[in-house]
Parts: C-alpha cells; sequence; structure tokens
C-alpha cells in the first residue's frame, strides 16, 4: 500500500485550503493538497458577488471600520456567533483583500466623479471622491450598514481562486487532485492524516501528516435542490463525525438564499439586489418594503426568504410547472450593467432557463444555499476532541456566522481563516512530530478497502441514487425554512430509518478505476447521518433564530437557547449524542436586529455570569487549548461609540 | 410533442483490460428545459451507473464539463437538448488525456501550461498589510478581468487546427493566460522574458489565424484583441534589443 507523508495534509482545493496551504509552506512546511477535482473547479469559484472588508473607499462606505463590519455580523447571526472570532474576521479582513490585490486579483476600483446608481428601488446619484480614485471599491450587499463588498464584476470567486491557485503553483505545493478522502487516521485523541481514494483509478493511498486540515466546504447537495456545485456532498463533515469524537455544531443552521432561479436552482448573486434589484410577485407588485420598510430587499437573507415563502402562502406567488416562484427585476438597470458588473447573472439567465433579464423578469425563490454550521473549531481552527486535527470555511463552525451568515461574508472568511488559522497550523506542526505507526494506518485503510470490495460484491440492496433522492426530498418538504414539531419529527423517523438502509447498499457497476456510482455509495451514509442531525438539531432547538425558524416556537429564547448545538456519534450503530455549549463572550448583548420579526425571551442570567462560563464550559466540551487565552481579540466594549455615533 | 432523444454515447474505460472503443445508445424522453447535464445524470441513474463524466458547478462557471456535443466542443451543463436534434452525439474533448468516457483530465493541462507560462504576479515587492493596496485604473481592472475570465474547459484547444497537428501549441487558452499578465503592471517580467516564452511556433506566431477559439470560446473572451496585442507588443521586441 502507499504511503506518503507530509508535514501538513490540507484536504480540499478551494479557497480556505489553498490559504492555508500558502500560509503553511510560507513558514518552510512540507505541505501537500487533496482534491476532489482540479482545484479550480472548487465551488469557491462559483462565488458571484464579492468579498465584505470594511475599507471604506466608496462613498457609500465611508466612516466604515471593523467595528461596525463586526455589529453587523453578530446582529445577522442573530446572537448565534463567537463575538470574538466574528471580531478577528472584521479585523483581518481589510487586510485580506489588499493582500489579495497586491497577489494579482483584478479588483474593482472607485472611479471618481458622479454615478447613477438605485439605492431602495429609486434612481439615485453618488459622487465618488477623488482621493479614493483607484482604491478597491464595494457594492451594497444585505444586513449591511455600509456599502463593503469588494468584487471583480460577478465573477469574484473565480478571480480570487484563480489568483490563489497561481500563489500555489508559484510556492510549488503539490495538488493530489481526483482525490477522495474517506477516513481519517486517529487514535487516542490524535489525528494522522486520512485514508484516500484515488477517482482516477481506484487506488487505495494513505497520507499521513503532524496535521491535518479539512477544507471541503459545505453539504449543500444533501438537500437535492440546492445551490451548491455536485461535489458538496458533506464529505469533509462525513471525515470528522466518522471519528464518533469531534461534534458537528449548529447542523440545524441552514441557509437559503432568496434568489435561485427556476428550475435548475442555479444562484444568481445577491449583488443582483445589491445594485438596486427588486422582488416583485404575481402582480408584479414590489412587497419587500411592505414587509422591511427599512432594508426592503436588502435585509439579512434568513430575514428575506422568510418574508417570500410568507408572501408565496398568502397566494402571491407565481405557479408554474416547477412550483411556485416569484420575479426578480434587473430590466431597469439597464443593458450596460447587466453585460458586465452582472455579466455571469445575465449568461445565466439567457442559457439555462431562456430569460433575457434587460428586458424580462426572473422567476426566484429561496433555496438551500449555506451551511452556517460545521465541524466545530476553537478560534485556532483546532477540531474539538481532535489533536492535529483542523478545519476551516464552510465545512466549520468557527463560529463567526451563528444562525444566519451575511452575504459576502463567506467568501471573505475562506481568505481570512486562512491567513489566521493557517499560521495556527504552522506554529502546531513545527512543534509535532509524526509518531504514527504504519500499522494503524494499514488498520484504517483496510477498513475502507473491505468496505469497498464489500459494495463491488454485494448481489442485493438498496439503489445508492433512490436513498440519495429520498434524502434530499424529506429536507426539502420538512427540514426546510418554516419547521414545526411535525414535519421535524416525521423527518428524523424518516431519516433514521434511511441511515439503516445505508448500510444495505448494491453497487450495481464493478467497474475499475473511476465508478461514480460506487463513490456515492461511499458517501451515502455520511449524507443521511448528517442529513439525520440537521433534523434532530432542529427538532430539539425549541426557538426560532436566524436561519432557524420554528413556527410554533416563534420568539428567539436568549434564556434557553443561548447556546451551541453540538453533535458527535459515537457509537456508528446507535443514535448521536446531542450536548450544548455557550455561544462565547457576548461584547454586544442580545437584542433587535434592526430587521425581521422582534420577538425574544431575554436572557435571566447576567452577562457578566454568562461570559464567566465560557471557558470551562467549552473545555468541558472538548475545546482544545487556545494559543491565546479566550477573549484576548475582544475589545470590550468598542462598538459603544459606533452605536452612539449613528444616532 | 414530446420527443424521444438519443443519445450516441462514445464509451471506453482505460482502466479496464481489453476495452474496446464503442458508441453507445440511451434513450431518453425530453422533459422541459432538459439540459446536457441533467440528461447525463439521468441516464447514469437510470440505464448506466457506471458512465464517466464531469461537471462540479453545472452552471456555466467551473469549466469542468467540456465536451464534443453534435461535433462542437462546448459546456454539457448549459447547453439546451431543446436546441439540438433528436440524435445528440456525445464524444470525450479530444487533445486531452482520456480518463474514461467524456471525462478528460484538462486539470492536469492547464496546470502543466500555467507552470510552464509562471502564470502568477512576478514581482519583488512584499505585501505590506499596514499599507494602502497600489491604485488601479478601474478601466485597466475591467480589461483584467476580461481575460481572467477563461475558466479552463479547454474548448478552445479542442477546435484549434493548429492544437491537433502541433501538441506543444499553447493554444488561444495559454496565449490568454499570456496576455492577462502581459497587461497587468503589477507583473513586472520585461518584453524581453516575454519574447522568450510567446516567440516560438508553440507561441503566438504559431496561430495560423483561423480562430475557431474565437467561435467556440464559451465565455466569449476577447480573444482576437488579446493575440493582436500580444502579436503588437512582441513584434517590436526585436528590434529594441
Amino acid at each position: 500500500m502507499k504511503v506518503i507523508t507530509s508535514d501538513v495534509l490540507v484536504i480540499g482545493a478551494g479557497l480556505a485550503g489553498e490559504r492555508t496551504a500558502i500560509a503553511c509552506a510560507k513558514e518552510e512546511q512540507d505541505v501537500i493538497i487533496l482534491s476532489l477535482v482540479p482545484p479550480r473547479r472548487s465551488h469557491s469559484a462559483a462565488a458571484q458577488g464579492g468579498m465584505q472588508a470594511s475599507l471604506g473607499n466608496s462613498i457609500k462606505g465611508k466612516g466604515d471600520n471593523p467595528t461596525i463590519h463586526w455589529l453587523d455580523t453578530v446582529k445577522g447571526s442573530d446572537w448565534g456567533a463567537d463575538q470574538e472570532v466574528a471580531r478577528i474576521f472584521a479585523d483581518n479582513a481589510p487586510i485580506a483583500m489588499r493582500e489579495m490585490a497586491h497577489f494579482g486579483v483584478p479588483w474593482n476600483r472607485v472611479e471618481a466623479g458622479p454615478k447613477d446608481v438605485f439605492i431602495k428601488g429609486k434612481k439615485a446619484t453618488i459622487v465618488e471622491e477623488k482621493e479614493k480614485e483607484g482604491l478597491i471599491t464595494a457594492r451594497a450587499f444585505g444586513g449591511t450598514a455600509k456599502w463593503r463588498t469588494c468584487y471583480t464584476s460577478d465573477g469574484t470567486g473565480h478571480t480570487v481562486l484563480y489568483t490563489m491557485d497561481s500563489l500555489v503553483m508559484q510556492l510549488g505545493i503539490p495538488v493530489h487532485d481526483r482525490m477522495e478522502a474517506l477516513q481519517l487516521i486517529h487514535a487516542d485523541g490524535r489525528c494522522y492524516g486520512a485514508v484516500v481514494r484515488s477517482l482516477r483509478d481506484g487506488e487505495i493511498i494513505t497520507y499521513l501528516a503532524k496535521s491535518t486540515v479539512i477544507a471541503t466546504g459545505g453539504y449543500g447537495r444533501i438537500y437535492g435542490e440546492s445551490t451548491n456545485a455536485v461535489i458538496n456532498e458533506g464529505t469533509g463533515s462525513w471525515l470528522a463525525l466518522q471519528t464518533g469524537v469531534v461534534p458537528l455544531a449548529n447542523m440545524e443552521a441552514v441557509q437559503f438564499h432568496p434568489t435561485g432561479i427556476v428550475p435548475t436552482d442555479i444562484l444568481v448573486t445577491e449583488g443582483c439586489r445589491g445594485d438596486g434589484g427588486i422582488l416583485l410577485d404575481v402582480d408584479e407588485y414590489r412587497f419587500m418594503p411592505d414587509y422591511e420598510p427599512d432594508k426592503q430587499e436588502l435585509a439579512s437573507r434568513d430575514v428575506v426568504s422568510r418574508r417570500m415563502k410568507e408572501h408565496m402562502l398568502k397566494g402571491k406567488g407565481v405557479k408554474s410547472p416547477y412550483g411556485e416562484h416569484l420575479w426578480m427585476d434587473l430590466r431597469h438597470l439597464g443593458k450596460e450593467h447587466l453585460t458586465t458588473k452582472l455579466r455571469e447573472v445575465f449568461d445565466i439567465c439567457m442559457y439555462f432557463i431562456g430569460v433575457n433579464p434587460i428586458t424580462e423578469l426572473i422567476p426566484v425563490r429561496p433555496t438551500q444555499h449555506y451551511s452556517m454550521g460545521g465541524i466545530r473549531i476553537n478560534k485556532d481552527g483546532h477540531a474539538y476532541n481532535l489533536e492535529g486535527l483542523f478545519a476551516l470555511g464552510e465545512v466549520a463552525c468557527w463560529d463567526m456566522h451563528g444562525f444566519n451568515r451575511l452575504g459576502g461574508n463567506s467568501l471573505a472568511e475562506t481568505v481570512v481563516a486562512g491567513m489566521v488559522v493557517g499560521k495556527k497550523v504552522a506554529e502546531y506542526t513545527k512543534k509535532a512530530s509524526l509518531k504514527a505507526d504504519k500499522t494503524l494506518a494499514e488498520q484504517f485503510a483496510k477498513k475502507e478497502q473491505d468496505k469497498i470490495s464489500h459494495l463491488l460484491n454485494s448481489s442485493d440492496g438498496e439503489n445508492v441514487y433512490t436513498l440519495r433522492n429520498e434524502i434530499g426530498a424529506i429536507l426539502t418538504k420538512d427540514v426546510h425554512i418554516f419547521r414545526t414539531e411535525e414535519g421535524l419529527t416525521r423527518a428524523t423517523e424518516g431519516l433514521l430509518d434511511i441511515v439503516k438502509r445505508t448500510k444495505n447498499v448494491k453497487v450495481q457497476s464493478h467497474a475499475q478505476g473511476m465508478n461514480p456510482e460506487l463513490s456515492t455509495a461511499l458517501r451515502i451514509e455520511g449524507m443521511a447521518k448528517q442529513a439525520y442531525l440537521i433534523a434532530k438539531g432542529g427538532l430539539n432547538r425549541t426557538e426560532s433564530r436566524g436561519a432557524h425558524s420554528r413556527e410554533d416556537y416563534p420568539k428567539r429564547d436568549d434564556d434557553k437557547w443561548l447556546n451551541r448545538t453540538l453533535a458527535r456519534w459515537p457509537d456508528p450503530n446507535s443514535e448521536p449524542v446531542f450536548t450544548y455549549e455557550p455561544v462565547g463572550i457576548l461584547d454586544l448583548p442580545p437584542g433587535y436586529r434592526g430587521y425581521g420579526d422582534d420577538l425574544r425571551e431575554n436572557m435571566k442570567i447576567s452577562i457578566e455570569k454568562y461570559n464567566k462560563k465560557i471557558h470551562n464550559e467549552q473545555k468541558k466540551h472538548g475545546r482544545i487549548e487556545t494559543s491565546e487565552p479566550t477573549g484576548s481579540k475582544l475589545p470590550k466594549e468598542l462598538w459603544k461609540s459606533e452605536v452612539k455615533e449613528a444616532k | 410533442m414530446e420527443r424521444t432523444l438519443k443519445f450516441n454515447i462514445f464509451r471506453y474505460n482505460p482502466n479496464v483490460k481489453n476495452d474496446k472503443p464503442r458508441v453507445e445508445t440511451f434513450e431518453l424522453n425530453e422533459t422541459p428545459r432538459l439540459n446536457v447535464f441533467t440528461a447525463l445524470n439521468r441516464i447514469r441513474e437510470e440505464q448506466a451507473p457506471d458512465l464517466m463524466f464531469d461537471f462540479v458547478c453545472r452552471a456555466g462557471i467551473c469549466g469542468s464539463c467540456a465536451m464534443m456535443i453534435n461535433g462542437r466542443p462546448t459546456l454539457g451543463c448549459r447547453t439546451l437538448t431543446s436546441d439540438l436534434p433528436e440524435n445528440i452525439e456525445l464524444y470525450p474533448l479530444p487533445f486531452f488525456k482520456m480518463l474514461g468516457d467524456l471525462s478528460v483530465d484538462t486539470g492536469i493541462w492547464f496546470r502543466g501550461i500555467s507552470e510552464q507560462l509562471e502564470s502568477w504576479i512576478h514581482t519583488q515587492k512584499e505585501f505590506v498589510p499596514e499599507a494602502e493596496e497600489e491604485r488601479m485604473d478601474n478601466a485597466l481592472a475591467n480589461k483584467i478581468y476580461e481575460s481572467e475570465r477563461c475558466i479552463e474547459c479547454g474548448c478552445c484547444l479542442a477546435g484549434c487546427a493548429t492544437a491537433q497537428v502541433y501538441p506543444h501549441f499553447l493554444g488561444a487558452a495559454g496565449l490568454n493566460r499570456i496576455g492577462r499578465f502581459m497587461m497587468d503592471p503589477r507583473d513586472q517580467r520585461t518584453d524581453e522574458e516575454w519574447f522568450e516564452l510567446v516567440s516560438t511556433d508553440d507561441g503566438v506566431f504559431g496561430c495560423i489565424g483561423m480562430m475557431a477559439c474565437d467561435d467556440v470560446c464559451p465565455k466569449d473572451l476577447p480573444l482576437l484583441e488579446v493575440f493582436s496585442y500580444i502579436r503588437r507588443k512582441m513584434s517590436v521586441v526585436p528590434f529594441t534589443k
């Protein structure tokens, strides 16, 4: 059996993985990156709208700073975020944007002088300042006080990923593409690498490393109807869950993006609404200002999606053979804008649904888009309960997004977390030694080989595609925007049954090498189990917070539920274990977000008391010691001056 | 009326000993707005579980799914069957290494070409975290973006007569990549250094100007413009030495 060793093994070659690899390589660490696909095909490339960073160069971003960005992020999270992590993010985002400019990203820049724009549905003229000319500009996104989203047209993920990948090449970091990690190699609370299957020829290889980093993105495809790429099947979070010790956090926190197109579920960017696009109903009436007079179409994603669904339930949706939808109107933005600044959107509408956005309305509806939850890590990126395992990006729950993430904050997170966590991985790796014995690696590899030969030799069993479709159908029906005890109970029962059925799968094709059916068969148990965690976590959480919206518990309950769900699966043949930890230090006290409904149950204990227990409580749940103490990066009450100024 | 489509698909698995290249036919009823992505997935789920093909974003952004559709290199995901006749021929892209059926290794080829051309910003400057970013004219940023939009799908090479004859030809994608960095003031490579890279027959002077690349590029890159920009810049270099 082939064994490959390195200092650092990064699983996933999107922005988060590549930025971490670069940070480690710059610290003279020997790094290998694994990827399911050629790195430039990673789903980061599909991100359109932009990255939030408080550079404040555009006139509509004037006076912006990391504290205002932090405030927007914490409110957006519905107070589910770890406020210190949100602070680390907001403080580093401007540096990350400038660094990417240095490396070659062709950011759109400020052009001085007057510019016609649309703000809150109305035409307006802004005048960009001469002294800011040529600096990185920004556009509006939802849930933000300022125009803060840096962009390259609507191909931001593409340009940033291509630039990042060019650095990976320059530094000579090898990327082993078409490789799938199946299992982490670990013993006694220490991770030693992974068992990997080549998607080219089916070979099983073990990769041993001092540090292993998971950066594989989200699990959106478990929903079936999702904006995500087809590779986003939760393979990385499944690696962590299989260990039985590493918890997945807040799996019930699932984002539905307001504007997936109908049919095909392809995303059109929030930048459409940021640039002035509006939502219309069956009567071509603009309904959002009635629900959200202040933010209108640019409230946070959870709120806009909920309002859209609410409006459709009132009978105002547009009926179509593909189900109900609403309209997005971009016609007033004009041809010039749509074919330059929203060019991908224009192409997607023309090619996939035959709609010309210059003259026609775009059919849209809220669609599964992002997972706020994921592998629970500490602020250094270190996974709970397993030394030497790190995670970051969408697959992780660092947790700067809480129960709703703002548009433009996740693409920025990939790069910022890559900078911050990458340094910590390098620090850890330098001190660590590789004590993995080959017998352990062989044991883990043999388990996977046995699983594969069992699947290839099974004569009878479940069709893997049928199982996958059933999982998606259950989540789409009962674990969607609005949730109830009845629906969630039905979903958990159905999914638990599917979990059992995944043990008995029949693979029809015995083809050597690339065998797509076998790949799906190897993933299906992980998909079913994660789907179960989403539903069960949602059933347990008897409140409404951010994207988790319970019709039977409409209030956000800060007394009982200002906490983070942690789910582990210690016995693979039994049921998972749920525990709860406090969200982190509260600096901004829980309050009204400024949009959405204001239904709240207040905390009964004082903030001081809540904050006092953080360190010990999180430690008890498996948080590995951080290099700096809890709270070191969260300066107290900086927000007070900003809030005063805003008034 | 609903059509029954006939997909004639090239099949070959190089990992299976004695496997012979062949064409297999699959029938599928056409549903509204059916595209080649959905069609191939349905064929795999219902008829041929071992059928190999590549899709990632399925939104025309990642460049994974280029294939020959009725003789023309294009992206499978954004090809609607309603624009095609009932008989649909699917072949893998020529020029690239075949992995099986419709899957080819465009990723490895593009990595090779990027390494060969050192497709990254060459600069002596160090990044200073506290400093303001270097300014750039927005018009220039937009121009760089126009070339940066290449998704490395490989359609241009599959459609290129020169590339079929000279396997070392950089192709439209390679030349476009050079143009992208050449016009970027952050890249400090000199005209002489560029000349070394592109002055051979593998480079810009190897192109015989049939411009099939320009016809088939799914992202409508300004290839003609980029090529003439490189030619113009490079043709004066020998005289300035």
